[in-house]
């Protein structure tokens, strides 16, 4: 009996919470059209350090536009984490990201193409805009660039080196003499690095894929594997650890910057993010291109570039659209975005008044005016791995040719499958 | 980690009292009406989103669980079942679930340009195929409404004109605005946001587009997509792209295939490929070969070690015990994930702390044979601890009069453990150091923090000397090709069939020997 009656409390009481539950769920929508904010909401994603320097730009695009923008700080696998929550349609409105990513969020129709106004387009540096079109179309706006040069200790060398082959011979006359323990901290690893190689493999010869007659990367015209490609790694062989000891497997993504400001290494190939580190440290420094091999090609980079996207399956794209279009294109939020993480601006106004201020954003800009945009398309995956270990196998002496073809089958093997 | 333990949770079910007094009646009441309360507040929760999709079959299956879970704990009855469910309910969610779903995935091409449906792949390439008309004026815009209907008023900027348009075209405005329309400011106007995203005021040439909600530009879809025929067409090139529901693409009669692929069922056709793969039956059996040696030398190093310290702590004579047992422990305290990559750097040849202090130059990570010993030696730091704590317990728990007895018939210490106390702890840490073996078998970590697989034979960038199947499947199925999840899902199958096997086969010898020692 006594039971009975606590069921019939706990029944009525369960139709109370559910229906406070009901309530709640009718009442957000009917409660948002007298809310104050009458506008929509946008929602931003970045990774740590650009959410917070978007932050303030962001609230002011709010209030003057009587929307709500809300920014959310994505600390690791940001396309990963993008193209999921895409697909099941929490994603963001614009995210912010790489533009190498392009090639594979449009294949997964996870990005629209934006219309950018002539004006706006000759306001960017040629190359950055050039790195998001992508199938001739535009995917986005760029906001900064990022390519690698040689930093070097001006005190340990004074003058910028002409050729690969000066700086070694610099490099070896500072270990002979007990100045330095490395000729050169340029990272490898035990599982190579393409991005950092790839200056070296450009001036030997190397090329990744050619291009179409529209301007885009060809994928059915694979670099690695053809002749100028087994001759740069030649070259990479006679600078590893069997030949000149410039390139070494032991310096990785973790130490070959400290190794630098740690003042065991005169000459570091490295990007924007490494200056900081050199700065704490108190090295004097110079920032120059990477030289290229005697009588070889240019020693060209790769331009990255920083860029904000409009998603495909937002919730409010035309305001996504306004943002991206019309109002990241200011140069005020380039600076600001510079003083977040200072890597140069892509708008070429942004980045001139940077470079009054900052010495060291306008030598960048230099190392990196010949740099070839990093290719977008999806194939662009294959690469990475293979050419990476093919690498740090001839850096420790292993036959060029023979794992040059290796890598050359892996990689057709994956753009094919 | 090396070693985890998942075993079921053991949830003791305290057989009711017989009489219970009426203040924790009242108690158990009360919890019971909050507990109930937050499920139908959560079924509710979650029925809007189903009933707004027009997912009937969800919304039903969730009214009758919930229906179901009220009745059965609002019910004197069904006492057993009152305590199962909860269980029954997780194991579904958290175990049954992801492995259906996982066998599901198995079977279909889920992957990068494979992500989503058809319809949203013929969106996807219908969008981006936009472009503006070449030579285009640029004009500005002004979202305006009049009444429920939505029109675009656009100014060229070169002429001043003022237009106002809509689905049936563009005409001339009678003023900015024109009397009875209103313009929307961004916030009213990005309520509206898909209508005016699809909004599209035909032209000569193609269709007035907005860019944002202050620009607008005229723009042409080149591609198109042709109910009839099941393709997409480019208007300017005439090439025609058939829809093959068996690959989830678009293919040109030349073979190009459209990015913009969509999710279908394959079949066995990746589990084909995992047995037919050339990359695959290259180097598979070596790879297997290590992995069993891996899983093998990790468990049986650790568990060597730790019982080893186990023992020697266990004697009485020793001062310092309990500081001795604290800091054995202490590896098993860090976080391994830290400790692998702060080892992978004491490996290194020229800077690492392994050859600074032997004063060698050997390039651990670089040679085949160093290399896996290097990934043992590190495994063995990993989990040796876990082993010593368990031993240390097992230990324990094994009464010392067998000991004394041992004593008594003249037996010496080492014949005492090798016949007594081994055999004791073999029956209580065998089902551990199963575990311990499946953990280790897939222990991805481990060798990817390290060594990455490495070091790679020159000619063969895809199988290295430390590389486990599951870092060597993972390489191919995210590697290269961007993310595979179908791929991976196969592989995953498998690699658990060959785990199930020999954990099966490692149980049913353990149920044997725990015969005879009981």
């Amino acid at each position: 009996m006594r039971i009975r009656t606590a069921g019939v409390i706990a029944a009525s009481m369960l139709c109370l919470v559910g229906a406070a539950a009901c309530g709640d769920s009718k009442e957000t929508p009917s409660s948002t059209p007298s809310a104050e904010k009458a506008g929509g909401e946008l929602v931003i994603w970045a990774d740590d350090k650009r959410s917070a320097a978007l932050k303030p730009f962001a609230d002011k695009f709010g209030q003057e536009n009587g929307v709500t923008v809300k920014i959310q700080a994505i600390s690791k696998d940001q396309q990963t984490t993008f193209l999921t929550a895409s697909q099941q349609g929490s994603g963001p409105d614009v995210m912010v990201g790489a533009h190498d990513w392009i090639g594979n969020l449009v294949q997964n129709g996870a990005i629209d193409p934006v219309q950018l106004t002539d004006a706006q387009k000759t306001g960017l540096q040629a190359g950055a805009l050039k790195a998001v079109t992508f199938n001739s179309q535009t995917y986005g706006v760029p906001y900064a660039t990022e390519n690698i040069g040689l930093i070097r200790n001006t005190d340990l060398a004074p003058d910028a080196p002409a050729t690969m082959e000066d700086l070694v011979a610099q490099g070896k006359k500072l270990v002979a003499a007990k100045k330095a323990s490395e000729v050169l901290c340029l990272q490898s690893g035990p599982t190579g690095d393409a991005y950092h190689a790839y200056p070296l493999y450009a001036s030997a010869g190397g090329y990744l894929f050619g291009t179409t007659a529209s301007g885009d990367y060809d994928a059915k015209d694979l670099g690695v594997g053809k002749p100028g490609s087994v001759a740069a790694f030649e070259k990479l062989r006679a600078l590893g650890e069997k030949g000149d000891g410039a390139l070494k497997r032991s310096i990785g993504p973790d130490n070959s910057v400290a190794t630098f400001t740690g003042k065991k290494c005169a000459f570091l190939v490295s990007g924007p993010w490494a200056t900081a580190d050199a700065k704490k440290a108190g090295i004097k420094y110079d920032i120059t291109a990477v030289p290229p091999f005697k009588g070889g090609k240019e020693a060209t980079p790769f331009l990255g570039v920083q860029t904000f996207y409009v998603a495909s399956k937002g919730k409010n794209k035309a305001l996504a659209q306004e943002f991206v279009t019309n109002y990241v294109t200011t140069p005020e939020l380039a600076v600001a975005l510079y003083q977040a993480d200072p890597r140069p601006p892509a708008l070429t106004s942004a980045l001139d008044q940077v470079k009054a201020s900052d010495p060291d954003v306008a030598k960048w800009a230099e190392a990196g005016k010949n740099a070839i945009p990093l290719p977008a398309i999806p194939e662009m995956a294959a690469i990475w791995e293979p050419f990476g270990k093919a690498e740090a196998a001839v850096i420790g002496g292993a036959d060029a040719k023979s794992t040059v073809d290796a890598a050359t089958k892996t990689i057709s093997a994956a753009i094919t499958k | 980690m090396t070693t985890q333990l998942e075993g079921p949770a053991v949830e003791r079910a305290l057989p009711a009292p017989e009489k219970m007094d009426k203040s924790s009646t009242l108690g158990s009441q009360a919890i019971k009406i909050v507990l109930l309360g937050l499920l139908v507040a959560t079924s509710v929760w979650a029925a809007f989103p189903l009933a707004g999709g027009g997912h009937w079959a969800g919304l039903g299956l969730l009214v009758a669980a919930t229906a179901g879970l009220i009745y059965l704990y609002l019910s004197p009855r069904h006492i057993p079942a009152k305590y199962l469910v909860p269980g029954t309910i997780f194991l579904v969610v958290f175990q049954i679930f992801p492995v259906l779903y996982t066998a599901s995935t198995a079977f279909t091409n889920f992957g990068d340009g494979h992500r989503g449906s058809k319809s949203e792949a013929i969106t996807a390439i219908q969008t981006a195929s936009v472009t503006r008309v070449p030579g285009s004026t640029e004009y500005q815009l002004k979202i305006v409404t009049k009444g429920d209907a939505l029109a675009f008023l656009i100014t060229d900027p070169k002429s001043g004109q003022v237009s106002i348009g809509d689905a049936d075209g563009l005409k001339p405005a009678d003023g900015n605005p024109p009397a009875g329309w209103t313009v929307l400011n961004a916030g009213q106007a990005s309520l509206r946001s898909k209508e005016i995203t699809d909004f599209a005021v035909p032209t000569a040439t193609g269709a007035i587009r907005s860019s944002g909600l202050t620009r607008a530009y005229e723009g042409k879809a080149v591609r198109a997509y042709e109910e009839d025929g099941d393709s997409i067409e480019d208007t300017t090139t005439g090439k025609v792209w058939k829809a093959d529901d068996g690959i989830g693409a678009f293919v040109a009669d030349d073979g190009e295939r459209l990015a913009q692929g969509w999710k279908v069922n394959v079949g066995l056709s990746n589990f084909t490929r995992v047995l037919t793969d050339d990359t695959i039956a290259s180097s598979f059996l070596g790879t297997l070969i290590w992995d069993f040696l891996f899983a093998i030398g990790s468990t049986g190093g650790t568990f060597l070690l730790g019982m080893f310290c186990a023992i020697a702590l266990q004697s009485t004579r020793m001062r310092f015990r309990g500081l001795y047992r604290i800091l054995l422990v202490l590896p098993y305290a860090m976080p391994s994930f830290a400790m692998l990559l702060v080892w992978r750097d004491m490996f290194n040849t020229d800077f690492g702390l392994i050859n600074n202090v032997l004063g060698i130059h050997v390039d651990w990570l670089g040679t085949p044979i160093t290399a896996q010993l290097a990934v043992l030696l590190v495994q063995l730091w990993l989990g040796y601890p876990y082993m010593f704590l368990v031993a240390t317990g097992a230990l324990q728990a094994i009464p010392a009069e067998l000991t004394d007895a041992t004593k008594v018939d003249g037996a010496g210490p080492f014949q005492a453990f090798r016949a007594v106390k081994l055999p004791l702890l073999l029956v209580a840490l065998t089902p551990l150091l199963i575990s311990s073996f499946a953990f280790n078998f897939n222990n991805f970590n481990a060798i990817y923090l390290t060594t990455e697989g490495g070091p790679f034979p020159a000619d063969n960038p895809n199988a290295g000397a430390t590389d486990l199947l599951i870092t060597y499947t993972y390489r191919l199925a995210f590697g290269g090709s961007g993310a595979q999840y179908g791929f991976a899902a196969a592989i995953s199958i498998f690699i658990f069939l060959i785990v199930a096997v020999v954990s099966a086969v490692s149980f049913r010898r353990t149920r044997a020997q725990e015969e005879v020692y009981s």
